[in-house]
């Protein structure tokens, strides 16, 4: 029993690890475009076709760290797109989230195709369990570089924020646009770059997806990881370092079901599968209230009202 | 191809000839009409440049888009059994596309079709499963549907009730019910009520031939359809003709002022959720009755989806639903052919639908700057 337990908290660790780091880069990019004040609602797509093009890169130029860097100007490429045409008057930025969460995904199958089969290199892990004679330990603790750069990037972002003058910039653009216009700042452009921005560290959240964990390109590979990322935000309250931890809580989640069936468990697989959507669910019902817009929520943003 | 432009002088053209001395009937007439054309003038643009950016798509692919078109028309329209497929196929985009334009009045973005889809149709085949033999299907089907509506109405009421009572974003909400309802289809589907007898997809026990929804007589095509079309012009009077809409749409125009007004916003909410999801459970229930005769994964076919794209295009009015939903029915039945002719992949209706969807959201910045569809006739309307 004590064993068992062991495992499965040992495979816990190792899943929140792993399945964690999408969602923070998702979720990171994510909260930059909404200190901005703009929803990006459209990263599910960004994500996918991030896994896409890192696996075709990574295939077709034998590194697959060149492969990220693909993946990471294609979500700039979709992030861009969004956030110029968002800057149109009348144009409603949820909306074409929606729009280019159908289109990046499209795409993302349409060039995708050929790519199903084909065995691309992936990113090598970093064995930091090697101190341990226990085989199970080791193994969950073969972390994936991105996952630092992950941590690295909210730390980094996060320090922004707070203490240079464009994180003032990308605060004060979110809070109010008019007091930004006031200062003579160009709003359209900040919201531009930190969608851009946000799509770049979404796409390499998709290469994660599918250079290491599950470490295949296919048409099921996310299935509302960029959603429930966006979703996370808003729980995180626009902190990227609580981002990251927010994400951690969502890997441990995600790692369950998995984790039961290493020891073989295998009622309720569907039940735990729906488990992340469920607590995103659950949390966006605890963390949002009709009366009053969330704390610490930026003045200009229209997801969390 | 390039439709989009004469299509415009044409609407617009006819009412400039109003003589300043006829009639105000005729001239009010000529106003409505003026700017009512712009409300399609710029939807059919915005196709126009959508379906060209996606021609120099196939061109820098090396495909023909003269081909593309050829065998849209061949799969979609060209033949009577082209066209009864089509319309069959955009009984489920009629009704989706209502989940969506029926909460966006009430000025919610609901997203989450699919999923009510899913679920309506699975739980409509589950409650099929003990009453195929022993009662007759007089009675069976109009139980699978009320069953289908039911649930439908409840899971994307859900993301209605959770917007009023607690402020939860709908359109994330709706869209993580998607996920769970797949979900909870998959884990029934594949353990409890899984059909022993078929090894090769995890499905419900099939309904029979003899319980299924017939066709509509002379045609290929099922009720489906017509209850869509039906549900559609219904829920049109219901939304402009009634008290109900029109406190839905103050609510949808300013929530606070219809909150000032009094009006039950709440209850409001809920209700327009409920009859959306109803639409998509109906929608789930006539693809497991009429198409499938069984629940399985197949029922996540995307027309949620496509519902969202096509809901967006009608700018949410349910008459105009219809035959936008008959176009994209036909391009989702000509995907086959695309497919099989042309050696393209399957995602290729996607990225179309994908690219359209995002020209027309930026066409929304097009509104109120052509001088002729405000012009003459609206000095006389004062």
């Amino acid at each position: 029993m004590n064993s068992s337990l062991a495992i499965v908290l040992i495979a816990m660790l190792g899943g929140a690890i792993r399945v964690s780091t999408p969602f923070m880069f998702v979720a990171v990019g994510e909260c930059l475009t909404e200190k901005s004040g703009r929803v990006n609602l459209g990263l599910e797509g960004t994500l996918v076709l991030g896994a896409m093009v890192a696996y075709a890169g990574s295939y077709h130029t034998g590194s697959p760290w060149l492969g990220v860097v693909f993946a990471g100007l294609a979500g700039s490429c979709l992030g861009a797109m969004h956030g110029y045409i968002c800057k149109l008057p009348r144009v409603n930025d949820v909306a074409v989230g929606i729009a280019m969460m159908l289109f990046g995904t499209g795409i993302a199958f349409f060039f995708g195709k050929p790519y199903i089969q084909p065995t691309a290199p992936r990113l090598a892990s970093i064995p930091l369990g090697g101190w341990s004679s226990d085989a199970d330990l080791a193994s969950a603790l073969n972390v994936n570089p991105l996952f630092f750069v992950g941590i690295l990037a909210a730390l980094a972002l996060g320090w922004a924020l707070r203490n240079t003058r464009w994180g003032l910039i990308v605060r004060t653009v979110g809070d109010s646009a008019a007091a930004a216009r006031a200062m003579g700042i160009s709003v359209d452009l900040v919201r531009f770059l930190t969608t851009t921005v946000g799509g770049f560290l979404a796409g390499v959240g998709g290469a994660f997806l599918s250079l290491s964990y599950p470490g295949s390109w296919n048409q099921g590979l996310s299935s509302g990881q960029g959603l429930m990322a966006v979703a996370l935000v808003i729980f995180a309250r626009w902190s990227p370092v609580r981002c990251v931890l927010a994400a951690l809580l969502f890997g441990g989640a995600g790692a369950i079901g998995p984790a039961l069936q290493s020891i073989g468990v295998t009622e309720g697989y569907y039940f735990f599968n729906a488990a992340p959507y469920i607590l995103t669910l659950g949390i966006m019902i605890a963390t949002s209230s009709a009366k009053r817009s969330a704390r610490d929520m930026p003045g200009e943003l229209a997801v969390a009202k | 191809m390039d439709s989009g432009a004469p299509a415009m002088t044409e609407v617009s053209g006819a009412p400039v000839s109003v003589a300043p001395g006829e009639s105000a009937r005729k001239s009010e007439l000529a106003f409505r009409l003026r700017a009512s054309s712009e409300y399609v003038a710029i939807p059919v643009l915005a196709l126009a440049i959508a379906a060209f950016l996606f021609g120099i798509f196939l061109v820098a692919i090396g495909k023909s888009p003269i081909d593309f078109v050829d065998n849209i028309w061949r799969g979609g329209f060209g033949s009577a059994f082209s066209f009864q497929n089509t319309l069959q196929r955009s009984a489920p985009l009629i009704l989706t596309a209502l989940a969506v334009a029926i909460p966006a009045r009430i000025g919610l973005i609901m997203i989450g079709g699919e999923g009510a889809l899913v679920l309506g149709g699975f739980a409509a085949a589950a409650v099929a499963v003990p009453m195929v033999g022993a009662a007759p299907p007089w009675l069976t089907l109009p139980i699978m549907a009320i069953v289908g509506i039911a649930v439908g109405a409840l899971w994307i009421g859900l993301a209605g009730f959770l917007r009023y009572a607690r402020g939860v974003n709908e359109t994330i909400s709706s869209l993580l019910l998607t996920y769970i309802g797949i979900a909870i289809m998959n884990f029934f589907v594949e353990g409890a009520l899984r059909d022993l007898t078929n090894p090769n997809k995890p499905s419900t026990k099939p309904i029979g031939e003899a319980y299924m929804v017939g066709k509509i007589p002379g045609t290929d095509v099922h009720w489906g359809f017509f209850v869509g079309v039906v549900l559609a012009f219904a829920l049109q009077i219901l939304m402009t003709r009634t008290t109900f809409g029109f406190a839905a749409r103050v609510t949808g125009g300013n929530m606070r002022a219809a909150l000032a007004q009094g009006l039950p916003v709440g209850r409001l909410i809920v209700a327009c959720a409920m009859i959306a999801g109803g639409c998509a459970g109906l929608a789930g229930f006539f693809e497991v009755a009429a198409i499938q005769g069984r629940a399985n994964a197949s029922l996540a076919a995307g027309y949620g989806f496509t519902g969202i794209l096509v809901s967006f295009l009608a700018r949410h009015k349910s008459i105009a639903i219809v035959p936008v939903a008959i176009l994209f029915g036909g391009l989702v039945a000509a995907g086959g052919l695309i497919q099989r002719r042309m050696g393209l992949p399957d995602a290729t209706v996607l990225v179309l639908q994908g690219l359209i969807f995002v020209v027309l959201l930026t066409s929304e910045t097009l509104y109120g700057r052509f001088a002729i569809f405000r012009a003459t006739a609206s000095r006389d309307r004062t």
